[in-house]
């Protein structure tokens, strides 16, 4: 096992950049998470980590050793693909010790190594088969064990859950954290699923265009987001982005939200750092969670404001409800209590909880901190 | 793809239905005759003593069936001067079918392994100039390539044929093995280069394995082409080196004496034999390989 760090890597193919400047740096049995849009370049990182394709300029180091000129089978990676990539000339036993055989490893210590792998996925009863012979499930199984059986100082998963149906995903999702937790592993790990990211990272890299926007735990990411792109790429609903303004109300402070239909409406706020004293009489943008405006469901303190709110639409998941309100004359989406009815249309007081709360600025849409 | 699906409901009942499958067995059936036709004539001529050839009618079944003129034809037939039969040539063809087929295909799976797997620049255009290859005409290159054999020391030889047939083969074989391999997942080259394997181990292990269709493509295609070749044979040897092609005109063309046709069908159907036996054993692969790439399964 083994850290990674990433430092000013670029990309360019002719004059179009496909990554500028990536800084990225993990310790010894982190899970980092590649998360971004198509296009973002999460890919191409995990390629050049992987030695599949060039660095532009940058380094890549595993442990304190620059690998840039290094050929894959010497990085000591072992990578799943998104098909699994599994040879289909070979058994699935032949499948796991063909990097070994490459490697030279006598036979024998082949054969304990394939039982032992075999054993820790239970797949001991699919080692003879062809790999056009086993089920989506089984192959993307075959694909991790023959990373396992490596033992390598990094894990690469190019987005490795993709080609599996929502339920099956979910529980390798598990089998892979469970995975991590057993071997302390350090693994790299592309998705375009940001529920795959919050659930499995240690560290999450949100890319865009090529940019990192954001390095951080997923409680940072989700909590804290670097700017508006972060904020609304991650969580599900994403995040309310409400324009709105700064304005002095009595000793503090005041959030106006007012769309130009409607009256507007303004929620006091509690004491906040200069940094954010500096936008009075600004324009913001105010970024609340879904799961901070709702009614009876959450707990009233002296950080949360009651305000009052139309009803549009709601959509009941089981756990709570979703409902689109328009606030100030803005659709928001709530998490509202289950197990009520709320009439279309409908006007009440609803809870909006100020510790969740994070604002950006209007123009370079990061956040205020 | 079942032919169940092309029928539409209404098509399946009604004497319509019937009509129209008369007619299409009734055409089927008379050009599967009327292709047939010169193979039957080959076969009856070649088993009937030369007096019942000369007797008349070519369609009728042999009165006394004998093997003589094939034992002739293989045998004792003359081919120019020497009458020793075509058995001679035939191994001539042999010899040069094998080699030319063998290192042809070989060459083009590696071209097409390159070319499709290990990019670099420039390589579409070369892969354009190596199709125009397929497009050159034999006769252009009759006069430079005598040229070319004569100073390398292989005119009149089975390696300068064999030389030949792999130049004018390898635009073929490289087209159908560049066509199969696009469509073979990168993600498995990228996976056997962090396993370890290189250049080499990569296509004799993974790639090499996985082209069972395209390779019995090309080998049916490349046989039929060098075996059945006439013009390079002619042109390119002299006397004991020439394929069975070339042998088998010279038998058909001697002057002297009666013509034998029995011993020339029996000996054209001895040349025709082992194109025959590889489409049938390989001839499943061969539509399968075609077909394969065209359709997305």
């Amino acid at each position: 096992m083994s850290s990674l760090h990433i430092q000013q890597v670029r990309k360019s193919y002719g004059s179009t950049d496909i990554l500028k400047g990536i800084d990225i740096g993990i310790d010894d049995g982190e899970f980092l998470v590649l998360v971004g849009p198509s296009g973002c370049g999460k890919s191409t990182l995990l390629s050049m980590i992987a030695g599949l394709d060039t660095v532009t300029s940058g380094d890549i180091l595993i442990g304190n050793q620059r690998v840039n000129d290094l050929h894959p089978s010497k990085r000591d990676i072992a990578m799943v693909f998104q098909s699994y990539a599994l040879y289909p000339n070979m058994s699935v036993a032949e499948n796991i010790a063909f990097g070994m055989e490459m490697r030279k490893v006598p036979k024998a210590e082949r054969e304990k190594a394939i039982q032992d792998v075999a054993k820790l996925l239970q797949m001991q009863h699919l080692l003879d088969r062809r790999p056009s012979q086993l089920s989506g499930g089984q192959r993307q199984r075959v694909a991790m064990g023959r990373a396992l059986v490596r033992h390598p100082q990094i894990f690469l998963f190019d987005e490795p859950l993709s080609n599996l149906d929502a339920k099956l995903r979910v529980d390798m999702r598990t089998e892979i954290k469970k995975l991590h937790q057993r071997l302390k592993a350090t693994i790299v790990y592309v998705t375009h699923d940001q529920i795959e990211a919050m659930t499995l990272a240690t560290k999450i890299a949100v890319m865009r265009n090529g940019e990192l926007q954001q390095l951080g735990s997923p409680s940072e990411v989700y909590n804290k987001p670097a700017n508006t792109f972060v904020a609304s790429f991650i969580g599900s609903p994403s995040m309310n982005l409400i324009p709105g303004r700064l304005v002095p109300h009595g000793d503090g402070l005041a959030l106006e939200i007012e769309h130009n239909t409607t009256e507007g409406l303004q929620i006091p706020l509690p004491p906040q750092p200069d940094s954010v004293t500096a936008y009075v009489g600004k324009e913001i943008i105010a970024g609340l969670r879904p799961e901070a405006i709702g009614n009876g469901n959450l707990q009233k303190h002296e950080l949360t404001r009651q305000v009052q709110a139309d009803l549009v639409v709601t959509e009941p998941t089981g756990p709570d409800t979703l409902a689109i309100l328009k606030l100030g004359g803005f659709e928001v989406t709530a998490r509202l209590e289950a197990d009520a009815t709320y009439p279309a249309g409908h006007r009440g007081l609803f809870t909006v909880d100020l510790t969740k709360l994070v604002m950006f600025d209007s123009q370079t849409e990061q956040r205020i901190a | 793809m079942s032919s169940k699906n092309w029928d539409s409901p209404q098509m399946v009942q009604g004497s319509a239905n019937r009509w129209s499958r008369v007619i299409i067995y009734g055409l089927l059936i008379f050009f599967a005759a009327f292709y047939l036709m010169p193979l039957v004539v080959m076969l009856l001529t070649s088993f009937k003593p030369l007096s019942e050839v000369y007797a008349g009618n070519i369609l009728k079944l042999p009165a006394h069936w004998t093997t003589a003129s094939w034992v002739k034809a293989w045998g004792e037939a003359c081919v120019g001067l020497s009458c020793d039969g075509i058995k001679g040539y035939f191994w001539n063809s042999i010899k040069m079918v094998v080699s030319a087929v063998g290192v042809s295909t070989f060459v083009g799976a590696m071209n097409g392994y390159i070319l499709t797997k290990w990019r670099f620049k420039g390589d579409n255009l070369l892969f354009g100039l190596i199709l125009f290859g397929c497009f050159i005409p034999f006769q252009i290159v009759l006069i430079p390539m005598a040229a070319f054999l004569g100073k390398a020391g292989l005119a009149s030889s089975t390696s300068g044929l064999v030389f030949v047939h792999v130049v004018y083969g390898l635009c073929f074989t490289t087209l159908y093995f560049r066509n199969y391999y696009i469509a073979f997942p990168d993600e498995l080259v990228k996976a056997a280069m962090i396993d370890g394997a290189r250049f080499f181990r990569i296509f004799f292990r993974i790639l090499l394995p996985c082209s069972g269709p395209i390779i019995t493509v090309t080998v049916i295609w490349q046989f039929t082409n060098i075996w059945n070749d006439f013009l390079f044979g002619a042109s390119f040897t002299t006397g004991d080196t020439a394929p069975i092609t070339v042998a088998l005109n010279n038998i058909v063309n001697t002057s002297t004496g009666e013509r034998e046709y029995n011993v020339h069908m029996a000996a054209a159907m001895i040349a025709a034999l082992p194109t025959l036996l590889v489409y049938v054993v390989g001839g499943r692969y061969f539509v399968r390989g075609l077909m394969a790439g065209s359709v997305k399964g």
